[in-house]
């Protein structure tokens, strides 16, 4: 499993990755907790929008679309498919 | 929205709950109020009452606005918030959806904070079934201490026993205990807003764990349906022209079904006409007693209901359809990035929709995007887009002026027309959007997170009957309410006389050189101006107005219709016009209203009236001006 932290945004389409870090404030930051956005969350990205942008994510069983703008500064922790299943 | 006295002796119960959790359907049910309800988040945006009795009682029921939690982000919170700790309800019912329970948790443990008489309805069972998702509501009820009540809403499975639990609850036979996470916050009072991260983080690892001791899967892959439909609907290359091929197919089915109806509707009304007449002349009504009622109310209402019926009665239904399967969140993730390009909310998307179907609606949404800006730009340009009571004026002008004959094929090139207009209010609408964000509504765009809510099976039947009864006979109402005292006053003007002209003529005469720069006619903008109670009644006027001056002429087919619009000089470009004016000018009354309600300011409404009509004087007459340079006409 690789330790490197990635933005959300950078993270491919199919794969997890490990909530680590909101560098965001204020409203939207409650927001994404709100959501279930909290330290450890497994996130998958799902899907991008036909324009590239947003970008739908499973979190917590439903999905949530999020801006690349919001996304970026949300820091995850890639994982391998493997390292879910485990 | 709904104002009722409710009586002091009666009971008090909040609907509480996540978005798009069918808070709004149990409302229904239980109140028999027509609360619309739509697969999307955010649908409840005013304060919905209602009252019921159960077991000899009275209740009244408050239905809450959705929201993911109650820190207070944005107004509905806020208003949910206060509501819930004010001691006002005797309970609060907390609706979820049994397909996501996990994240509906964080609420439900949010409110049993403030709040310990708490009844939990998990909603959407039969979804949770079809997906084969089981959910032990006995150990969930022991897990939280409050009583837990299973629900199919939509096919009123589970409600009585809600009712009883309700009725338990509220007299204190049943007083839940809540599992509380911060026991130590002082009693009814919750402030999450400094250092909150710690509580919130406990209360989403809570709803966690609790979540996985009660809900088991037996398909791992239960939401693969969903996914996979949304890599079709979303997709890169065919998620925009699934969006209009299905935008297109619903306007098809309109244009092409409605014909038939309508010239029947036509036939029987105006037969119903004669016998009136013939009734009339009987008792020896005097002759102007005829004219007013017949050729002024009752054929303006006839041509309203056989114009508009049909395609309402086809339209509605269809995209109620589009609706309930939780489409609409999917176009607004299409549309998203155009909308972030011009500097707007994403969720202007969804208001747009809204506003397909009705203007005031779509501003009243408008409620759901956070930021003050981006709510002004979203209902200053909801106008932009064709409320049902223009769509059958955009059709009319289509199948009239574009095609020949309501042939196949004719009417596939009417919906491709219609169509293009909808994209053209879509472009205007960020077009303008952009601007007003580029002057007088400087800024950023906000944060942005969007729910693609599950699709659900759509109920045919319900939708067929609710979507008639709800809004295609609401619209048609209104519109005949409106278009009978219109038929009225304009009968009158037809009839007097200044000067040996009609005082109708007068005034279409005084507006006629203004209209023919925007490639229309005096007459015309009259009926843009008179319809400004509702865009519904434009082309009825525009009728009678034509009718009054010539001969009485029968009108009971489309065809007839355009050829009395051509004696009266109408070309192809003048039905353009008409179709660009429709789509931008001022909003009508009722959304006038609503923007002054809305935003509390008269310069705002003012700002909304001035922008589109503005914008439409703009684009006709370039359009007209520029037909006739190149000499299209």
């Amino acid at each position: 499993m690789t330790k490197k932290w990635i933005p959300l945004d950078q993270l491919p389409v199919g794969s997890f990755g490990k909530v680590k870090e909101l560098a965001l404030e204020g409203n939207i930051r409650r927001r994404m907790l709100d959501l279930g956005l909290v330290y450890d969350t497994t996130v998958e990205s799902l899907r991008k929008s036909p324009a590239g942008d947003p970008t739908a994510y499973e979190i917590r069983g439903t999905v949530i679309a999020l801006r690349s703008q919001e996304a970026s500064k949300i820091l995850v922790e890639s994982m391998y498919k493997e390292d879910f299943n485990e | 929205m709904n104002e009722m006295n409710s009586s002091i002796s009666d009971m008090v119960i909040a609907l509480a709950g996540n978005p798009n959790t069918g808070k709004s359907t149990v409302f229904n049910s239980f109140t028999g109020l027509k609360q619309h309800t739509g697969n999307w988040p955010g649908k409840t945006v005013a304060n919905a009452r209602g009252t019921f009795a159960h077991k000899g009682k009275r209740y009244t029921l408050v239905d809450l606005p959705g929201t993911y939690s109650l820190l207070a982000n944005s107004a509905e919170e806020e208003i949910a918030r206060d509501f819930i700790q004010s001691r006002i309800p005797n309970a609060t019912i907390i609706v979820t959806d049994a397909t996501c329970l996990e994240r509906n948790l964080i609420l439900v443990f949010q409110i049993m904070e403030i709040t310990n008489k708490v009844i939990l309805c998990v909603n959407l069972m039969d979804e949770a079934k079809r997906k084969k998702i089981h959910i032990d509501l006995k150990k969930l009820s022991t897990i939280l201490g409050v009583p837990v009540v299973g629900t199919a809403a939509r096919n009123g499975k589970g409600l009585e026993e809600l009712k009883d639990v309700i009725e338990k609850v509220a007299s204190g036979e049943i007083a839940p205990n809540p599992l509380k996470i911060n026991s130590n916050l002082p009693n009814n009072h919750i402030d999450f807003t400094n250092e909150m991260d710690p509580s919130i983080s406990t209360i989403v690892k809570m709803a966690e764990e609790v979540s996985k001791e009660v809900v088991s899967f037996e398909k791992k892959n239960y939401h693969q349906f969903d996914r996979n439909l949304d890599k079709i609907l979303t997709s890169r290359l065919f998620g925009l022209p699934i969006m209009l091929m299905l935008l297109g197919i619903v306007f098809w089915l309109t244009i092409q079904g409605a014909n038939v109806p309508s010239e029947i509707l036509a036939k029987g009304l105006f037969w119903i006409e004669e016998q009136l007449l013939f009734l009339l002349n009987r008792i020896h009504a005097p002759q102007w007693m005829c004219d007013v009622f017949i050729f002024g109310m009752f054929r303006t209402v006839a041509w309203v209901i056989s114009v508009m019926l049909p395609p309402m009665a086809i339209f509605f239904p269809l995209f109620t359809l589009l609706e309930d399967l939780g489409y609409l969140p999917r176009i607004a993730f299409n549309l998203d990035h155009f909308f972030k390009k011009a500097c707007a909310h994403g969720k202007q998307a969804l208001t747009m929709c809204m506003g397909f179907g009705c203007n005031a609606a779509g501003v009243i949404a408008c409620r759901i995007i956070d930021s003050p800006r981006e709510r002004l730009i979203a209902t200053i340009t909801n106008n932009f887009v064709p409320c049902n009571g223009r769509f059958p004026l955009l059709i009319a002008m289509a199948i009239l002026f574009i095609t020949s004959s309501p042939s196949s094929f004719h009417s596939l090139l009417a919906t491709l027309f219609v169509l293009l207009a909808i994209v053209l209010s879509v472009l205007i609408t960020l077009f303008i959007s952009k601007l007003l964000s580029k002057t007088i509504l400087k800024g950023l765009p906000s944060s942005f997170a969007l729910e693609l809510p599950p699709y659900r099976k759509p109920q045919v039947g319900k939708i067929i009957v609710r979507s008639i009864f709800d809004r295609t006979l609401f619209v048609l109402g209104r519109a005949i309410a409106v278009a009978a005292p219109a038929g009225f006053v304009i009968w009158f003007m037809a009839n007097i006389n200044i000067n040996n002209v009609s005082l109708l003529t007068h005034c279409a005469q005084f507006l006629d050189p203004f209209s023919r720069l925007l490639g229309l006619d005096g007459y015309i903008l009259m009926a843009f101006i008179l319809g400004l109670p509702a865009n519904e009644i434009v082309i009825p006027i525009l009728i009678m107005s034509y009718m009054s001056e010539g001969a009485m002429l029968e009108l009971n087919s489309l065809s007839e219709m355009k050829q009395l619009f051509i004696e009266n000089g109408w070309t192809w470009l003048t039905a353009v016009c008409v179709m660009l004016f429709s789509l931008n000018h001022w909003p009508c009354g009722t959304t006038l209203w609503t923007i002054r309600k809305e935003t509390q300011s008269w310069k705002w409404t003012w700002i909304s009236f001035l922008v589109p009509t503005i914008t439409g004087i703009v684009i006709c007459f370039i359009v007209a001006q520029g037909a006739r340079l190149l000499g299209l006409v």
